[in-house]
């Protein structure tokens, strides 16, 4: 029989204008760092340097917060709502017109696969400013009261799983509701962090409102233990999460937090068992399972599991990995060299606790960070593969005989961010949904978001929401 | 201005107000004092062109089934153009685009519907300086007054556009039931709402009942300013140019008087909005509204000051409540 390959269908990289050099971003302008310290920014993919970058100090942190105040005094403070809604829309819009440019250059930098970036990550961030930039002239509707104010100054660090889609969750809520930002994106990721940057002077955005600070952990610390920044919002992991709440502590400042999750897949026997498997799929090697909300342990009803585990191998063996610029590409790059280390080495703990560890036939690049879809099953519940969060494409299998079994494993974690039901019964979704100790919960589908939707986790997954009317209330004096 | 350009007199001279005294004058053409578009770029002895007033149906401009038009003056009497005085079958024909569009409109993602509502404020800030022109002829205001209008009308389109996915999230609840069941309720569009719009204030007002209407999945007929209809037919060149699928906002031109009563007994429209309704018609057209039971949202007592924040009652006006219900159980 003939074997149908697929077509390569590389995008193309001179889409991203990247430069050679990215400064950071305050007050309105793009400066160089007081130190004069860079750091390049690497393509996962290839190990290629795609640019250099300013490593924002504390001098910088200092500017930037002052900038950020006075703009909020001055400026965006005092700015009646329909007019900061304008500005808005206008970020939403260049955010739209310049997608695909976005898309690339998230991808280069990330190594996510274009597919993703092209059709989530972009699309999701304009889609946020879309919807707060509405939500800035109508504040007295969102429920806090009728003439909430704003916080002032945020202080706000994020991640490198979805960096662009990240900084439009942290900053349109904030600018909606009249503050003004400080924002750091993720060390390995700050591209289009510094491209939003432009955008917002694009849309002339006044001076101060928006600033972008590249660099790595002492950048943030700088940000977050600013004594001028009113509230902290931070995406990461719960290690530093606990940091920042302990740096906080004693301060006053208002403080978010939305860490990692290890979040529980449950599969019914009554489950439509052909969506389920894509939703597995999808939950677990959506973004290499660089996402806090992945379904990283999946609940098998003992009566399927046999066929749930039949049916999700043939599938894995279609995934396709390697140049995340194909659009063809499902499984992209691992985002750091450090990350796929800790990958490694909890993969490598997981077989000497005594799971049993599979993965499709998959040829990895010679170049890049790399790591097969993978599958454990054998797997307890105290073994570290089940308990501790892998943030990569590994899939941890447990099975269970009851509901009420399924719900206990379930919440059997100190994180608490997303969970997931497949069953075609509806009351049996509701009956989990009410026991399930997580802040999303998705049924027969995984991996949704969208701005109207409040997200968020439960225990040491964080709290605080972002989206929808509930994520206003972060950045209001409530 | 385009009163310091050069003028050609020979073209110009018939057609300047001050030298034509009988009404009703014309001052179109070249002139932009009373007309309806700016004409910043004329070349000397150039005669412009006009546009004519059609009615916007269906995502059409058709003149009237019935043939009829009328004249439209400045407060002053000044001619200004003759626009189409829409009849019966208008009326009709515009209900039926209107019901032809609701299943697409209403069913389109809350998303959607706010990127397209919103790209119309874009194209009426494009339009901006004939919308002046146009407010400031008609309710003959000074020039300042006009654009202070036009700028409201086109913030309070951006404010409702915005409303497309949060109203729900404000008026919507989870109903905690006593029982094993999850209970919520959502809005929903009522269906085809006729609109008889503001009489005096021809741009903010007209955009003030229009936007709530289409905003909320609604689909519109809305029936002009009788005496200042011509934003309203420039609005309806900004609709036809804004994505919004035809037929989710019909305008009519002419007299509520006439079309209002049609409308207000039409078994396929489910709620007007009388505002624009003479105060002599109003019970009359709430009697022939309530055969098919339709919402009606009633006139004020004297025009509103169309500037002032209008809060959800317009919206919530032509919205449904439904609530469904769902066990909860192994």
């Amino acid at each position: 029989m003939t074997e149908w390959e697929y077509a390569p269908a590389p995008e193309s990289r001179d889409t991203a204008r990247l430069r050679s050099s990215y400064g950071m971003f305050v007050d309105g302008q793009f400066r160089d760092p007081d130190s004069d310290q860079n750091m390049k920014t690497v393509n996962p993919a290839t190990e290629e340097v795609l640019a250099e970058v300013a490593v924002a100090g504390q001098a910088d942190v200092d500017r930037a917060v002052a900038a950020a105040r006075r703009a909020h005094q001055q400026v965006w403070g005092p700015m009646p709502g329909r007019e900061r809604a304008k500005y808005l829309f206008r970020i939403a819009r260049i955010v739209q017109e310049r997608s695909r440019e976005l898309a690339v250059l998230e991808t280069l930098d990330n190594g996510k696969p274009i597919r993703e970036s092209r059709d989530v990550d972009v699309p999701l961030a304009a889609a946020h400013f879309f919807y707060y930039a509405g939500w800035a002239d109508k504040l007295p509707y969102a429920g806090f009261g009728p003439d909430p104010r704003p916080l002032g100054v945020a202080g706000q660090v994020i991640p490198w799983n979805f960096p662009l889609m990240m900084a439009a969750w942290k900053l349109a809520p904030a600018l909606a509701a009249g503050n003004t930002c400080v924002l750091k994106p993720a060390e390995t990721t700050p591209l289009t962090a510094l491209v939003l940057a432009e955008i917002c002077q694009q849309a002339d955005l006044p001076p101060g409102v928006v600033n972008v600070l590249p660099g790595a952990g002492d950048t943030g610390r700088a940000v977050v233990s600013h004594p001028d920044v009113d509230k902290v919002a931070f995406t990461g992991s719960t290690d530093v999460g606990r940091e920042i709440a302990r740096t906080l502590a004693g301060t006053g400042r208002r403080l978010t937090l939305e860490l990692g999750g290890k979040a529980a897949n449950i599969v019914f026997d009554d489950a439509p068992l052909d969506q389920a498997v894509e939703g597995i799929v999808n939950g677990i090697f959506f973004n290499q399972g660089h996402v806090c909300c992945a379904g990283s342990r999946l609940l098998v009803q003992e009566s399927v599991y046999a066929e749930v585990l039949d049916r999700l191998r043939r599938r894995l063996g279609t995934l396709r990995l390697g140049d995340p610029m194909d659009k063809n590409t499902d499984i992209g790059a691992i985002n750091s060299a450090e990350q796929l280390a800790r990958i490694t080495e909890l993969t490598a703990a997981g077989e000497a606790e005594g799971a049993r560890r599979w993965s499709p036939p998959c040829a990895l690049p010679d170049r890049g960070f790399w790591f097969p879809p993978t599958v454990f099953t054998d797997v307890a519940q105290s073994h570290r593969i089940a308990r501790e969060e892998i943030f990569g494409p590994v899939l941890s299998v447990l099975t269970f005989r009851t509901p009420a079994e399924a719900v206990e494993k379930a919440n059997n974690t100190p994180y608490g961010l997303s969970a997931g039901v497949w069953t075609e019964k509806g009351s049996r979704i509701l009956w989990a949904a009410q026991r399930l100790r997580a802040g999303v919960v998705w049924a027969n589908t995984f991996n949704r978001f969208d701005p109207t939707s409040p997200f968020g986790g439960y225990q040491e997954s964080g709290f605080g929401r972002e989206g929808g009317r509930h994520g206003l209330e972060a950045y209001l004096a409530v | 201005m385009p009163s310091e350009a050069p003028r050609n007199p020979r073209t110009r001279q018939p057609e300047k107000a001050e030298r034509r005294p009988p009404a009703p004058r014309s001052p179109r053409g070249n002139r932009t004092s009373s007309g309806t578009a700016p004409d910043t770029t004329e070349a000397p002895g150039r005669v412009t062109v006009r546009k004519t007033y059609k009615l916007y149906v269906g995502g059409a401009f058709p003149r009237s089934e019935s043939g009829r038009s009328y004249p439209v003056t400045t407060p002053g009497g000044e001619f200004l153009a003759n626009a189409a005085w829409a009849s019966r079958k208008d009326a009709r024909d515009a209900v039926v685009a209107a019901r032809r569009a609701f299943a697409g409109w209403s069913g389109a993602t809350a998303y959607n519907r706010g990127q397209v509502l919103y790209r119309v404020a874009e194209m009426l800030e494009g339009r901006r300086a004939q919308f002046v022109e146009e407010v400031r002829a008609g309710e003959g205001c000074s020039a300042a007054r006009a654009d202070a209008l036009v700028s409201d009308a086109i913030d309070r389109w951006v404010w409702y556009a915005g409303w497309s996915d949060k109203i729900t999230q404000v008026i919507g609840s989870t109903n905690p039931v006593a029982g094993p069941y999850f209970d919520f309720s959502i809005p929903e569009p009522t269906g085809v709402v006729a609109v008889l719009a503001p009489q005096e204030s021809s741009l903010l007002g007209l955009v003030s009942v229009l936007a709530p209407v289409a905003v909320t999945g609604n689909t519109a007929v809305v029936v002009t300013s009788q005496a200042r209809p011509l934003p309203a037919i420039t609005l309806g060149e900004v609709l036809a140019t804004s994505d919004l699928p035809g037929g989710v906002i019909n305008i009519l031109t002419g007299s509520a008087a006439e079309i209002g009563p049609w409308l207000a007994a039409h078994q396929d429209v489910n709620a007007i909005d009388l505002t624009g309704a003479d105060a002599e018609l109003r019970t009359e057209l709430e009697r022939a509204a309530a055969q098919n039971i339709k919402r009606v949202l009633r006139a004020p007592r004297s025009e509103p000051d169309w500037t002032a924040e209008p809060g959800l009652s317009r919206m919530t006006a032509f919205l449904e409540t439904k609530t469904v219900w769902h066990p909860v159980g192994i």
